[in-house]
């Protein structure tokens, strides 16, 4: 009966988004003033229903539902079990957020933008919600490419959309060129796999992978998802596409769009049959290397939205260290490992995408309201907008995985499967036990280090510029849509059993694992002394700060200037910067950073010395010595072949009758 | 609970007694045991004065870091009588949640936009990131020794497995841990709380301006960390089986014996130059690697 039900709404969400697809061309007709209410609506439509359908379908044990609807274009056939309504789930939240939010961001563009970008702009938004959702249902090849394609498409539309500054246009070049070399592997992956069946499709790769070698299939799938997810060393279009685009977008993108990678691997990583141990640690080892050096350049950077994007590798490394460990666990039996690894690297995309994408948002308030990305000209921000402050501060604690928010619980997963499997791993176990806690344990530190630098400089002490003391608070439309996010977060974090049990039964399912029962009830009831320890410090900070407020009354509060050595602390110039904050850390992380200082010195014989700039600079290793330096070599290579571009049209009539006489000689001998 | 109450009432006296080791040491007369219950009292005697440039996260820090500090003191053991609330994975709790309380000292000291209040934040952020993962390789040898992963649990089977290792243990763990109370609590040969500069000091200079209450609940926040870490040190390195009366007097006892060891080393032993730091630091993680290395070998997992 319930599977009649879950059909039945399954057929209407399908039909709802068909008409969806259709309705989003009418925003271009719609009037300028109403485009923002009209999609609204569509989205608020769109999501509802898919909600609603995550929620039965979830509620339902993880069942699987199918549904073939036959088109003009052809048959399409839509799947929807657990794990496609968890992360419809996530989708959901953040682009619902994202777009409330979008209201008051995108205001001071309104008048300087025609209606047709706007159209654009809020049409590519839906398609790529729309395709994001496909993304998740659709199961064969050749449909998920092209949802995959239109996913990428439409980000790229998104992220160009102040594409009158040329470094933005050209950002999202790259970000859609490095989107397709993903999508080539992928497209490649598929094709390998249908070599028995003909059929290309996630359906078939189980019947693949138990004939074959699994973990080139596997590398070339992860490859090729791992662009888009942004793991290390398929980063590179990470930090400059979040930064290029607008703050409500790129919320949407770190939070939820790389998420589909992560969707994509975990997908593949069901089908796998054999080498469970070989891709579990091929997966841990990138993902502690996208963790580890993720935080670290990130705390090098000084524009806030580049440091976020860097976060984002980071904390999808953090969830590849699951994925990994989980695997490594499947291999060997351990179904504590696994559980526990997927379940906390599965959570954690949840987590992920709230915080990331409330730190997304407040970046672009303090963009909004500063007009400069740049940490090192903010400063004292809590005191103009005490909201956004607040906002960024929650998301920050949440993000460095520190109690009672929602990152810890995540990471408590990862970690509590780590330490319980110890005692029985084998020595290879053992060590890449001790790898990855010793990894996620630094990482932590990084973090905590990467965000009392972001908060400290950004939102304290006094503002070190005149734009900063010129921020005022963003509006209440831009701060309201943040407080479900936020709900979210601390929700979590206090009340985790709850969220917890659809997600030990997504991976259970998922991945078959048997007699778990014992393991998850240990760990919700670990997780319930989390929220009782998590409820008794809340409560004991709420005392003290009355106690201290009580105990001030009564006796003299003065204010005074703060000290500075006999003297009052100097002005908003002398404060700490964010490069002195960095300093001691960049000493020890030099040889993996290659941080360049950019400064001239002051000669001997130069008696008075003129004003002078210093600039710090930080490299990324990886994009220059996996990127950069292939691409140029092969644009030098290319530029000889250059020499062949003439512009006579007798030279190139020549060019084709030599291949023409080529394929005559080949043929007559036999060659091809 | 009863190990809660230990663990505050030896608070009481740690400070005090590191002074005390000091001033023998060095031959002088010196202030005797309360003296830092008196300073207190002082504190809280008087008003305060707070900085002009400081906003909300300056005045809330002091507390929120109290209130990590004992709510972490919770899933601390006692002997054989587990912590008020014990978890698989406690640890991580008690690791992240110290580390929620610092991330407020660091960003109540970048609060009040002074320069010497950064550079102290800088560092403490920098040499508290460099510890974490020596602790976190010290409870994992200990997880994979014992196959439980709460202190209660770990703490119990240390010694009942009948293994004479784990001496070994007991030993790299209290130095381990000794060494990482010096780092947390900003002692010698990391951070010397005494010195008369504030471009040397590392904890001392993030607190500069807090006055009155405040400084009262930095002082109080303090010992109490120091009797925490001293008595994970006594869960460490006394079997849970004996009675309750020889724990009492071997918990004070130890607590006596660790003030003493910061005392001795702030009198002996200068702090190292500031770059030096994370070297030393970092050593405490290679320690902790050997005592896993020991572990492989011993359960036969590494043969050789």
């Amino acid at each position: 009966m319930r599977s009649q039900i879950s059909v039945v709404d399954l057929q209407l969400m399908s039909l709802l988004l068909i008409l969806i697809i259709f309705l989003t061309v009418l925003v271009f007709i719609v009037p300028k003033k109403h485009k923002y209410y009209y999609t609204l609506s569509i989205l608020l439509g769109g999501i509802i229903v898919t909600t609603i359908k995550s929620f039965l379908s979830l509620a339902g044990n993880g069942g699987t539902d199918k549904i073939s609807l036959t088109l003009p274009a052809g048959p399409f056939e839509f799947t929807v079990d657990a794990l496609s309504a968890f992360f419809i789930l996530v989708v959901n939240v953040t682009v619902l957020t994202g777009f409330l939010y979008s209201r008051g961001y995108l205001k001071p563009y309104y008048e300087k933008k025609n209606s047709l970008r706007f159209s654009l702009h809020y049409f590519s938004y839906l398609w790529l919600w729309l395709s994001m959702i496909l993304v998740l249902i659709v199961r064969d090849g050749f449909m998920f490419l092209i949802v995959w394609e239109l996913m990428a498409l439409s980000s790229f539309i998104l992220v160009i959309f102040d594409a009158e500054d040329t470094g933005i246009m050209k950002t999202g070049i790259s970000y859609l060129i490095q989107m397709h070399v993903g999508m080539f592997l992928i497209l490649l992956a598929f094709l390998i796999t249908s070599e028995d069946s003909g059929i290309i499709g996630f359906n078939v790769l189980k019947g693949y992978f138990s004939g074959h070698s699994n973990v080139l299939i596997f590398m070339l799938f992860f490859a090729g998802f791992g662009i888009k997810a942004g793991f290390i060393p398929f980063h590179t279009w990470l930090p400059q596409a979040h930064p290029a685009a607008p703050s409500h977008v790129s919320g949407v993108m770190s939070g939820v769009m790389i998420k589909m990678g992560i969707y994509g691997i975990m997908r593949v990583l069901i089908s796998v049959q054999h080498d469970h141990l070989q891709i579990g640690t091929i997966i841990l080892f990138i993902s502690l290397l996208s963790a580890i050096m993720g935080v670290m350049m990130a705390i090098m950077q000084h524009d806030l939205k580049k440091l976020l994007a860097y976060h984002s590798i980071e904390n999808i490394g953090i969830i590849g260290i699951g994925l990994g460990l989980g695997t490594i666990g499947f291999s060997a039996g351990n179904s504590v490992l696994c559980l526990l690894g997927y379940s906390g690297a599965l959570l954690h995309v949840l987590n992920h995408s709230l915080f990331k994408s409330l730190l997304f948002f407040n970046a672009g308030s303090v963009y909004h309201a500063a007009h400069t990305r740049n940490v090192e000209h903010l400063g004292g921000l809590m005191k103009s907008m005490p909201f956004t402050s607040l906002l960024f501060l929650a998301g920050s604690l949440a993000i460095c995985g520190l109690p009672p928010f929602n990152g810890f619980i995540s990471e408590y997963l990862i970690y509590a499967g780590m330490f319980k499997s110890l005692a029985s791993a084998s020595l290879y176990q053992s060590l890449a036990l001790l790898a990855s806690i010793a990894g996620l344990a630094l990482t932590g530190g990084l973090a905590v280090f990467c965000f009392t630098k972001a908060f400290g400089i950004v939102f304290l002490g006094k503002p070190r510029t005149g734009k900063a003391a010129a921020a005022e608070e963003v509006p209440t439309g831009m701060l309201l849509p943040q407080l479900l996010p936020l709900s979210l977060i601390i929700l979590i974090g206090l009340a985790s059993p709850v969220f917890l049990k659809p997600v030990f039964a997504i991976v259970s399912g998922g991945f078959g694992l048997e007699q778990t029962g014992l393991q998850e009830k240990s760990i919700s009831a670990s997780l319930a002394s989390v929220s009782i320890l998590g409820g008794i410090f809340v409560v004991l900070t709420i005392i003290i700060l009355i106690s201290r407020k009580l105990y001030l009354g009564t006796k003299e509060v003065a204010s005074g200037p703060v000290w500075g050595c006999g003297y009052p602390a100097a002005g908003p110039s002398q404060q700490y910067t964010a490069t002195s904050y960095v300093y001691n850390y960049n000493h020890l992380a030099h040889p993996l950073l290659q941080t360049k200082k950019i400064m001239e010195d002051i000669r001997e014989d130069e008696i008075f010395p003129v004003p002078r700039s210093f600039r710090s600079e930080s490299n990324d290793v990886f994009k220059k010595y996996l990127v950069d330096k292939p691409v140029d070599f092969i644009s030098r290579l290319l530029k000889l072949l250059a020499v062949m571009q003439t512009g006579r049209i007798q030279h190139y009539i020549l060019y084709a009758f030599l291949f023409m006489l080529a394929i005559l000689l080949l043929t007559y001998f036999g060659i091809i | 609970m009863s190990g809660f109450i230990l663990i505050l009432f030896a608070a009481l006296f740690f400070p005090g007694l590191i002074v005390r080791v000091k001033s023998i040491a060095s031959g002088r007369k010196g202030p005797d045991l309360f003296q830092p219950l008196r300073d207190v009292r002082v504190l809280l005697r008087k008003g305060s004065v707070i900085g002009t440039t400081t906003g909300i996260i300056f005045r809330i820090a002091p507390s929120v870091s109290m209130a990590s500090v004992i709510c972490a003191l919770l899933v601390l053991p006692f002997g054989n009588m587990p912590a008020p609330v014990s978890f698989g994975g406690d640890f991580i709790f008690f690791t992240y949640l110290l580390a929620l309380g610092r991330f407020f000292t660091i960003i109540g000291a970048l609060d009040t936009g002074s320069s010497f209040e950064g550079m102290g934040a800088n560092r403490e952020a920098f040499f508290s990131m460099l510890v974490e993962p020596a602790f976190f390789i010290l409870m994992a040898a200990f997880a994979m020794f014992t196959g439980y992963t709460s202190f209660s649990e770990i703490f119990r089977a240390f010694y009942i497995s009948g293994n004479h290792f784990a001496l070994i243990y007991s030993i790299i763990g209290f130095y381990i841990l000794v060494q990482i109370a010096l780092v947390e609590n900003s002692r010698v040969p990391v951070d010397d709380p005494n010195t008369h500069l504030e471009l040397t000091m590392i904890h001392e200079v993030m607190i500069l301006d807090y006055s009155g209450f405040d400084k009262a609940l930095i002082n109080i926040a303090s010992w109490l960390k120091f009797a925490m870490y001293g008595s994970l040190i006594f869960n460490v390195v006394v079997p849970s089986g004996w009675n309750i009366a020889l724990h009492i007097f071997l918990f004070l006892g130890i607590q006596t014996l660790f003030a003493s060891i910061v005392g001795l080393v702030e009198s002996f032993r200068a702090r190292n130059k500031m770059n030096k730091n994370p070297k030393f630091i970092l050593t405490l993680s290679a320690i902790g690697i050997i005592a896993f290395i020991v572990i492989l070998i011993m359960t036969e997992k590494l043969s050789i």
